[in-house]
């Protein structure tokens, strides 16, 4: 398994970085180009929901993302240590229902969850919490060569 | 430097509104600006014109959906136009070509709007 690992702090101007890392890193794994955009838009919804709920937009704080690339499984692990992310608060919304009744919010785990194989919430002993983003690699999303 | 840029047009008392760049949770309190200036205007009928839109995250969605019952209730809409394959990706995953009038240019987002009005 190979790794790559960096850290930004908490701060929305740093989201443009984050997606050109992944970008970049999902391309050089073997997705195609909309497999790879649709990866760096789930990490930046998981960084914007921490920046937003788990730092409350406090700028000064550090958010860890690493890359494990094992076999076809292309996974982003984001760690903080802010307020404790409790998944079960922040559901994705029915979306009946989200355009009968139209709101803000909501929104960036939904995408999350459409995009990405599988999102896992963590709780680490050392109240870290951990977003995990799995991708396959599969015929329909490798990139062509 | 800003890699958002959000401009407004008036065609016909209809407000365009340009987007260019990246719409995320840094730049989308622009683009929410632009939104609660037309409100206060009480300007209602509104295209927003994606065509240089290269990126949308849920933060830039956010602001539609903040504004969306507040115009319809007001008689007007938010039509979107201009949308590269990418951008409407994102709006059909949510489902949202039920929700938002979505046309293929501006002119026939303008001819809804004018129609509409005889």
């Amino acid at each position: 398994m190979s790794t790559l690992n960096f850290k930004i702090k908490s701060q929305t101007e740093k989201l443009s970085i984050v997606r050109d890392f992944i970008t970049e890193a999902a391309c050089n794994f073997g997705f195609d180009d909309e497999s790879a955009s649709n990866i760096a838009l789930a990490v930046d919804e998981a960084c914007t929901n921490i920046i937003k709920h788990a730092y409350e937009n406090q700028p000064d704080h550090e958010i860890d993302i690493s890359l494990r690339m094992n076999n076809q499984v292309f996974e982003i692990v984001v760690t903080h240590q802010g307020k404790l992310f409790d998944p079960r608060l922040f559901k994705s919304p029915d979306i009946k229902d989200y355009i009968a009744h139209p709101r803000r919010g909501g929104l960036g785990i939904r995408i999350m969850k459409l995009l990405m194989d599988d999102v896992e919430y963590k709780i680490l002993p050392d109240k870290k919490c951990e977003v995990h983003l799995r991708k396959k690699l599969t015929s329909e999303t490798l990139r062509s060569r | 430097m800003s890699n958002f840029k959000v401009e407004i047009r008036e065609i016909q008392d209809i407000k365009i509104i340009d987007l260019r760049g990246y719409l995320d949770a840094h730049t989308a309190p622009e683009l929410e600006k632009v939104f609660q200036t037309l409100m206060e205007g009480k300007k209602f009928n509104i295209v927003v014109n994606c065509k240089e839109l290269n990126y949308i995250s849920s933060a830039g969605l956010g602001v539609f959906m903040a504004y969306i019952e507040d115009v319809r209730k007001n008689n007007g809409d938010i039509k979107l136009t201009n949308m590269s394959p990418k951008v409407y990706n994102i709006f059909d995953l949510l489902g949202f070509p039920l929700l938002y009038d979505i046309t293929k240019d501006e002119a026939e987002a303008i001819r809804k709007f004018t129609s509409f009005k005889k």
